[in-house]
């Protein structure tokens, strides 16, 4: 029966107003917002949904949500259960809180070494907080499996796995052998959204959590530093087109920007 | 010691020097070089002058029919091997299909770390500063690297390439692949391209760039008229193409192309930092909108707030009448 790892995140919810993105440059962190709620990065549920199409074919699937963070992740991984995973895992240590991408994949290899044998393991393309776009090939490439980076479709089948994966025009499919590593990109459509009942069975489930010490860390072992966090100055001034009809404005735009040698 | 900069440069499909080569030995010039670049592929020997020309001080071709197209398995390891031979200070890659993929797993192999899709870089000593935007853009961040060769990629057009003096002269040096025969475990066993109508979206100077109020897939047709007067392409936010409404290859954006036209005219898009990552280099946008907080805005030289659908006809048919002239 195969059994799939995804790896998720939360994060700020990218869909706040830009006008109130604020960050504090002495902490180097990026404040929250009150009234909004952190979400599941976006990336990391597409994957989860690319584990159920297969649990959907392969109804013995196993799928294990492994996250590494602060109390609040606990609501991403029953997010991820009530969209149908098994099993919840949570690494939850503040040891491990300022984990970047390489401590962040020796954290998780830690944990999936606890784990029964992972035939997959499923990452977002890149988290939508650091953009970085790391993790899944620094976990493919510390195990020494592959990794297939951008897939928009995922098929595991008589001990291979075959993905569509993204190109910047057009499409290319890859075949790996299992274990591997396969990261996705939204191409692969919209993750499912859980039903009441689903997020009422996911309420009860039990997740597991580990410390650094259960995985017989001692810290983060960080390879990138931090040194400025702040947020760009946007200097444009914008020159409205002001008419008494939007037709008109329109062609009052057009020969605004014929004046400017724009068009 | 560790010193000077290796660049992966790449090539296009077509046999020639893709541009964000010389955007990295721009790049690699800034940070004082000397200049390695790396050329992976099969058929791309006859590129090495134009890499000199470009500024490199030294071209290592790596020229094998295996590495015809992009494998992961198959590029991963030949650059481990240059990376090694080289000992650079910093290896740079462009933010392409193939930095994206091969610039994290180098960086593994190699116990350093990489600081992707940089807008900017500095060395401190020898201590490389790397400054990318995060959270969408919305953000910032100078990053170093504890490791050696410190990494980082570059997004498309972050440096201008160097000028091009072809008379100048590198050392080239040619290797072959040499791959065992079962490095290659993630194999590729097909491709399909989307054929490209018209301008390329990275290529044009002017972009009509569509957004989730244009309403459905016809909207997105009816910019396509205004694109071919201005002898421009039509671009999508990510939304758009999630819905099915355009082409994913048309999407503009943190997870889809980065575009650098004189021009580029937002409409009834908001303006979502994913977005705004797709078109941070551009000078010149002009927004249409409805919505007068639309985030786009605070990015626009010109706007008019109002419904699309009243303004871009009459727009559409002044600049028809202008540019027929």
């Amino acid at each position: 029966m195969p059994h799939i790892v995804c790896c998720v995140k939360q994060v700020p919810d990218p869909e706040a107003p830009a006008s109130q993105f604020k960050v504090d440059e002495a902490a180097k962190k990026v404040l929250s917002v009150p009234g909004i709620q952190p979400v599941p990065s976006q990336f990391d549920t597409i994957g989860v949904e690319a584990a159920l199409r297969i649990k959907d074919k392969v109804a013995d699937t196993t799928i294990t949500i492994l996250t590494l963070g602060p109390d609040a992740y606990r609501d991403t991984i029953k997010h991820c259960l009530a969209m149908g995973a098994d099993e919840g895992v949570h690494i939850n240590d503040p040891a491990l809180n300022e984990a970047d991408h390489w401590a962040t994949a020796e954290v998780l290899i830690a944990a999936i070494k606890k784990l029964e044998p992972a035939d997959l393991i499923i990452c977002g393309r890149q988290a939508v907080d650091w953009d970085m776009g790391v993790v899944g090939s620094t976990l493919a490439e510390i195990l020494g499996i592959p990794v297939v980076t951008l897939a928009k479709d995922v098929q595991l089948e008589g001990g291979k796995v075959t993905v569509e994966r993204m190109l910047m025009d057009g499409v290319e499919t890859m075949e790996a052998p299992i274990p591997c590593v396969i990261t996705v990109s939204n191409e692969l459509g919209e993750p499912r959204y859980p039903q009441l009942r689903q997020i009422m069975a996911a309420a009860r489930k039990e997740v597991k959590t580990l410390t650094a010490s259960d995985l017989g860390l001692d810290g983060a072992n960080n390879r990138v530093n931090l040194e400025a966090l702040f947020v760009p100055e946007m200097a444009v001034e914008t020159e409205f087109v002001e008419a008494d009809t939007l037709q008109e404005a329109g062609e009052k735009l057009a020969l605004r920007l014929r004046e400017a040698k724009l068009i | 010691m560790p010193s000077g900069v290796l660049v992966f440069g790449e090539a296009t499909e077509g046999g020639e020097l893709a541009p964000v080569t010389g955007d990295l030995l721009g790049a690699a010039k800034s940070l004082g070089g000397p200049a390695t670049c790396a050329l992976l592929g099969a058929g791309v020997e006859g590129l090495a002058q134009e890499c000199a020309a470009l500024g490199a001080d030294k071209v290592i071709v790596v020229d094998d029919p295996v590495l015809k197209d992009y494998q992961g398995d198959a590029y991963v390891p030949v650059g481990e091997r240059i990376c090694k031979e080289v000992d650079p200070l910093v290896v740079l890659f462009g933010q392409t299909m193939i930095g994206r993929d091969m610039a994290p797993r180098l960086a593994a192999r190699m116990d350093t770390a990489v600081a992707m899709d940089c807008m900017e870089l500095s060395l401190e000593g020898e201590k490389l500063l790397a400054s990318r935007p995060c959270y969408g853009g919305n953000a910032r961040a100078r990053y170093t690297i504890n490791g050696m060769p410190q990494m980082a990629t570059l997004r498309a057009k972050a440096y201008d390439p160097p000028e091009r003096d072809d008379s100048r002269q590198a050392e080239v040096v040619k290797q072959s692949a040499d791959l065992s025969a079962d490095a290659i475990r993630a194999r590729v066993t097909g491709r399909t391209k989307e054929a490209v109508e018209g301008v390329r979206l990275e290529d044009a100077t002017v972009v009509v760039g569509g957004g989730r109020g244009v309403g459905g897939p016809e909207g997105l047709k009816s910019l396509e008229e205004l694109a071919g007067l201005l002898g421009g392409a039509v671009g999508a936010t990510r939304a758009v193409c999630d819905m099915g409404w355009y082409p994913v290859g048309a999407q503009i954006g943190l997870t889809g192309k980065v575009v650098t036209p004189d021009l580029y005219i937002a409409v009834a898009l908001s303006g979502a930092s994913q977005h705004m990552a797709g078109i941070s280099g551009v000078k010149n946008i002009v927004a249409i909108n409805k919505d007068p907080e639309a985030n786009i805005f605070r990015a626009a030289r010109y706007g008019v707030v109002g419904d699309w659908k009243e303004v871009i006809p009459t727009f559409t048919e002044k600049v028809k009448e202008l540019t027929a002239g």
